[in-house]
């Protein structure tokens, strides 16, 4: 029934740290990959075509839309999910409110601790500007924006 | 779905010639349709994502070249072109978010020959030349002169869109003005890339028409000197560029009248009531 | 106190239904009618699909009645012959591999013979539309308070309008989604949801099987705001048959396009407003009239109509008083429960009718509220006695005071006569909102809940209200910690699962923290009873008591609770006439806009949210909740425009409905007054939906003192304004055009 089948493909990459390798259909997301294939359902799909940023992971030290990005096009690269994520590293978001449902957070904690740490970025962008991709439904921005805030402070006083 | 993977741009070109294929670079145009379109289960996807030869950004004496798969990210970071072309950073910045912005290429935007592209108008206001790249070598043309109707382009079946090259010179006017249904994650529903430089005035439109284009009749009354009274004014010379349609993100009469208000307000010296 | 699972939440531990790896489970699908209206001819399965493999279930595998139970028995779970509106489920399909399910419900095509549909709910239908009753009406109401047309007859000043609502997509973050199986004879569901006992009792009906054998879980869910109030239980029965079918979990997670277009919206809304004024600027009559799209079934309407109806007068005092309100069918999917219930819609039109009435008279639109704020003493539009003690007028001043109004709008002034293109402007709305079911819906809800003495001196809370992001877990454990004494880690909370927790009614209504968060308190008081103590025992004395209980007693301790009306509330739901609710939460908000000539685009760009809402529990959750609905209500006010095509979403994409990013709007300034509520948990009364009442007419009131537009609709989208403005100020400045 499935053309496809037996067509997978080998992926090797680097998924939060440590070297995996992974067989993938040619049509499987890295976001299907990560949440089907391997389990690590922390990484959400809110819409499935790159608006609302649940799916939100870092590529190469980047963060992208997982939804956007062909499993095989991982190959060779680094890949960074919500599951490398510290307790203590998300704590200063949840005092300012950055979480209600829960279900944007994972995307929005992705590109947040980008933000933390590549700071030089505020030197151009804002935060909201840069927290634009990520939709969220519940908080109105506020509680994500100072949490951000907060994450900054937190890695500048250590 | 089948995926080839090339090695090397080489390679990539022999397979592009080989076979009916469907080029990738950072996915984001693509991507969107995969859950939703069953045919593209269907296609042999080939994947440029890898090829170190066509990511570079470089500067030359007379021009910014840039590879096909340099992002907007890229040139968002890049000092020189901050300095040199705003234009390009200001198109790139209004593209998506970061998450898109790391991803999504230039060439890309080239290739995917959307009527409501970020990058292609700036590219085309600032004269940029599309470069071409088969087995059978590579030729290099006016981006102007490159989309000929509605997603179609002056690209043969065994060509791959590999850089763009922007002449450098001095442009005291470069604008970029977007207009979407919010400040992030938008499609334009009237994008307008403005330039001056000693070769004239560029004035390129996008989601007006079938294809982003330049607009020879308001760049005629720019160089000549005119200046509109009203918006009203700049309707006639509009309406001879571009043909704006109702869809499900705008209606064409609110992009037409936009059209004119942006370029009335934009105008040089303020249009005729400043 | 922090947020009980939001370490959970941000760090990706936390399980929503599609993140549940189930061995065996297969993958449902919907095959949705292709036509508004119509009679099914045929079903055909087509080729290219080993049929062997699929589970394919309609409505001849229903046990029991098709229907979906709610307030009526209208809505077929699948479509057997009859088709009421587009992407209407008809046949369901499931198979191991979500992509080969996917195209099995591809391949099998509804063949209709269309019926005229009904596509303008504002329009009268023809005899050929008539598909409910005599006039395709679901619900009439009529709010009557002393002698409306006496009065506007012989008033000196009647201004009148007419305004209109769009509809609204929830659009939660995750979508909706259900696990079904089946255990030891008895039909499971787990899902994203927000009532647990709508579904169960839906699955008992249309499953034909003993409430023993029907099972309902809540899964962690993503976002609710309504949307997860009734179609869950859809959504439950669709898993639950091909289950049953399949003798194996089926799961049925909804993609985002799939969620836009075949679930509940926001209804939509038509009111006419004509209002009579003295010579004082007080007001004389309200005559108001509502209509709203219900879509192609009863489910809901009649109690969104109700509380639309209920909170259209606004929270003023006037003598003469008529509110005419109708739910009509048309061939739309059914709107739903969303956030405010009916009451967004017809605030938006009171606020921008008490603006334009003020203006008409001269007078400043916030000394015009201020003289008709409602008093104590004074009554409602349904004869409610206000006497809360809350000063109203200070809930105005204090925004008018941290909004700045008054120095803020000369520097507008300002600014607008010399900017080019862009134009500012300030906005206001003034509104309340009832907490609870209406009249005399809680005490037939009739909530029950418990608290459980555990062996190791914790209590648990069983209650069927769930957390959707509101912040219940928190709050409850709260409350519970508060009345015991205990640390928050001595409070656990029951799973909502209904082989476990009583009824205690839906998670919907701005009602858990006030009504539900009483019985915890209820519970608790019972509990320390049953252990012999008295309410002054507390902490330790508690937990010592639960050890010692359970050393000498088999089972467990359990304290109980069920609602009692507060003293003093009546309700006659025949003349519409008494006290609506236990309570009201009152609130001004304050928006300023700016308003880009050239784009037409408004952009909120300060925005104040100042109200009375008794107690505060959790001030971080509670400010949340006000930003969160603030941020939905500026998305309906101005961008989010669902596109109707043959009676459905057109834009059913995030790309083409949009909803406001980070970028879009500014932080939202949130104060609270606290008036404490001595009926609701620790004082506190409802919060969840009075936040997305305001927004929207103080977004368009701004937008209208900024430009001069007179927006009658939302959402003021660019092209509305656009056109707005090329009527009303083409001749006023050249530079507009």
């Amino acid at each position: 029934m499935s053309p496809e089948a037996g067509a997978r493909l080998q992926v090797d990459f680097t998924l939060n740290g440590s070297p995996i390798r992974i067989d993938v259909d040619p049509a499987d997301r890295l976001l299907d990959t990560l949440r089907y294939g391997l389990g690590l359902t922390g990484t959400k799909e809110g819409c499935g075509e790159g608006e609302c940023g649940a799916c939100t992971v870092h590529l190469d030290g980047v963060p992208v839309m997982s939804c956007l990005v062909p499993a095989w096009q991982a190959g060779g690269r680094r890949v960074r999910t919500i599951e490398s994520i510290p307790p203590d590293r998300v704590r200063p978001l949840l005092g300012t409110g950055a979480t209600q449902c829960g279900a944007c957070t994972p995307g929005v904690v992705m590109t947040a601790i980008w933000i933390a740490e590549n700071p030089a970025v505020l030197a151009s962008h804002t935060i909201r500007e840069l927290m634009a991709g990520n939709l969220c439904r519940c908080t109105g921005y506020d509680g994500i924006c100072e949490g951000v805030e907060a994450m900054l402070a937190t890695a500048g006083a250590s | 779905m089948r995926v080839l993977r090339p090695g090397s741009l080489g390679e990539a070109l022999r397979m592009r010639a080989a076979e009916d294929v469907v080029p990738m670079a950072g996915g984001t145009d693509l991507l969107v349709h995969w859950p939703v379109r069953p045919e593209t289960r269907e296609r042999t996807y080939l994947d440029l994502w890898s090829l170190e030869e066509l990511t570079r950004l470089r500067w030359t004496d007379g021009w910014l070249e840039l590879g096909a798969l340099v992002t907007y990210w890229d040139v968002i970071r890049d000092g020189r072109a901050e300095r040199e072309l705003p234009i390009l950073a200001e198109a790139a910045r209004q593209v998506g978010a970061i998450q898109i912005q790391a991803r999504g290429t230039w060439g890309g935007n080239i290739a995917n020959a959307s009527p409501a592209a970020d990058g292609v108008p700036v590219l085309m206001a600032c004269d940029g030349r599309v470069v071409l790249t088969s087995v059978r070598g590579e030729r290099e043309l006016p981006l102007e002169r490159f989309y000929h109707g509605y997603k179609e382009m002056d690209l043969a079946p065994d060509e791959l869109v590999t850089a763009i090259r922007i002449p450098r010179r001095s442009r005291p006017v470069q604008r970029f003005l977007k207009v979407g249904a919010r400040r992030a994650q938008a499609i334009a529903k009237v994008g307008l890339a403005l330039a001056r430089s000693e070769e004239g005035w560029r004035c390129v439109a996008a989601s007006v028409a079938p294809t982003v284009r330049r607009c020879p009749s308001i760049e005629a009354r720019l160089e000549d000197g005119w200046r509109p009274g009203t918006p009203d004014d700049i309707l006639p010379a509009i309406r001879s560029d571009v043909a704006p349609i109702d869809d499900l993100r705008s209606s064409a009469a609110y992009r037409e009248g936009t059209m004119a208000r942006v370029l009335f307000h934009a105008w040089p010296d303020g249009g005729a009531s400043a | 106190m922090e947020r009980i699972e939001g370490l959970a939440k941000l760090t990706g531990a936390e399980r929503y239904v599609d993140d549940l790896a189930v061995d065996g489970c297969l993958w449902g699908m919907t095959v949705r009618s292709p036509t508004p209206r119509g009679r099914i001819r045929a079903v055909r399965l087509g080729g290219g699909v080993d049929w062997s493999e699929v589970v394919v279930v309609d409505h001849r595998d229903i046990p029991g009645e098709n229907t979906v139970l709610l307030i009526e028995r209208d809505q077929p779970v699948l479509a057997a012959d009859r088709i009421r509106h587009l992407h209407e489920p008809v046949v369901l399909v499931a198979h191991r591999s979500r992509e080969l399910a996917r195209r099995a419900a591809r391949e099998i095509s509804i063949e209709v013979d269309p019926e005229p549909p009904v596509l303008d709910f504002t329009e009268a239908p023809g005899a050929e539309r008539i598909q409910h009753g005599d006039d395709n009406v679901f619900k009439r109401i009529e709010i009557v308070k002393g002698d409306v047309e006496t009065a506007l007859a012989a008033a000196a000043r009647v201004v009148e309008g007419t305004y209109r609502t769009g509809s609204q997509e929830h659009v939660y973050i995750e979508p909706q989604g259900m696990l079904a199986w089946v255990e030891d004879g008895t039909a499971v569901v787990k899902g994203s949801l927000q009532c647990p006992y709508y579904v169960h009792k839906a699955m008992v009906h249309a499953l034909g099987r003993g409430a023993e054998q029907v099972r309902v879980i809540q899964a962690p869910t993503g976002g609710g705001f309504g949307g997860k109030e009734e179609y869950p239980s859809m959504i439950a029965l669709h898993a639950a048959l091909l289950a049953l079918k399949a003798g194996r979990p089926v799961k049925i997670v909804y993609d985002r396009g799939e969620d836009m277009v075949a679930t509940t919206k926001r209804h939509p809304a038509w009111i006419r407003h004509r209002t009579a004024v003295d010579g004082e600027g007080r007001l004389v009559a309200q005559d108001i009239e509502v209509v709203m799209d219900g879509g192609a079934y009863v489910t809901l309407s009649p109690v969104v109509l109700s509380r639309g109806v209920i909170h259209a007068a606004g929270p003023y005092a006037c003598d003469h008083v008529r509110i005419r309100g109708r739910a009509v069918l048309t061939n739309s999917p059914p709107h739903g429960a969303f956030r405010g219930f009916g009451a967004p819609q017809t605030i938006f039109a009171n606020e921008r009718h008490m603006d334009r009435v003020a203006a008409a008279i001269g007078m400043d639109p916030i000394e015009f509220r201020r003289r008709n704020l409602i008093g104590d003493g004074q009554s409602t539009a349904t004869g409610q006695v206000i006497r809360d003690g809350t000063d109203r007028v200070a809930v105005l001043d204090r925004a008018v005071l941290v909004s700045r109004w008054e120095e803020r709008s000369g520097e507008h002034r300002a600014f607008n006569a010399t900017h080019p293109y862009l134009r500012r402007g300030l906005g206001v709305s003034c509104f309340h909102h009832g907490a609870g079911f209406t009249g005399g819906g809680e005490v037939a809800l009739a909530s029950r809940l418990d608290v459980a003495g555990l062996p190791d001196g914790r209590v648990e809370i069983r209650s069927a209200n769930i957390e959707m992001g509101q912040g219940t877990l928190t709050v409850f454990t709260q409350i519970a910690a508060g009345r015991l004494g205990l640390k928050p880690a001595d409070v656990v909370i029951a799973e909502a699962d209904t082989a476990r927790v009583p009824n205690s009614g839906p998670t919907v209504a701005s009602r858990t923290a006030m009504v539900v968060g009483r019985l915890v308190e209820l519970a608790c008081d019972d509990l320390r009873r049953r252990l012999g103590l008295t309410d002054d025992d507390r902490g330790e004395r508690v937990r010592e008591a639960l050890v010692r209980w359970h050393d000498s007693h088999a089972g467990e301790p359990v304290g109980r609770a069920e609602y009692e009306r507060p003293p003093g509330i009546e309700w006659d739901d025949h003349t519409y006439h008494g006290d609506a609710y236990a309570a009201f939460a009152w609130s001004v908000q304050v928006a300023e806009v700016e308003v880009d000539l050239r784009t037409c685009g408004a952009r909120v760009t300060d925005f104040v949210a100042v109200q009375e809402v008794g107690r505060v529990l959790n001030p971080t959750l509670a400010r949340g909740q006000i930003q969160g609905g603030v941020v939905q209500g500026i998305g309906w006010a101005l961008m989010e425009d669902c596109r109707w095509e043959d009676g459905a979403m057109a834009n059913g994409q995030l790309t083409n409905y949009v909803i406001p990013t980070s970028e879009d709007v500014p932080p939202i300034q949130v104060v609270f007054l606290e008036n404490p509520f001595p009926h609701g948990a620790q004082g506190a009364k409802g919060i969840g939906e009075l936040p997305i009442d305001g927004p929207a007419p103080a977004v368009a009131n701004a937008v209208a003192r900024a430009t001069g537009a007179d927006p009658l609709e939302i959402p003021v989208t660019p092209e509305r304004l656009a056109a707005l403005l090329e009527t009303t100020s083409r001749t006023a400045d050249p530079r507009v055009a």
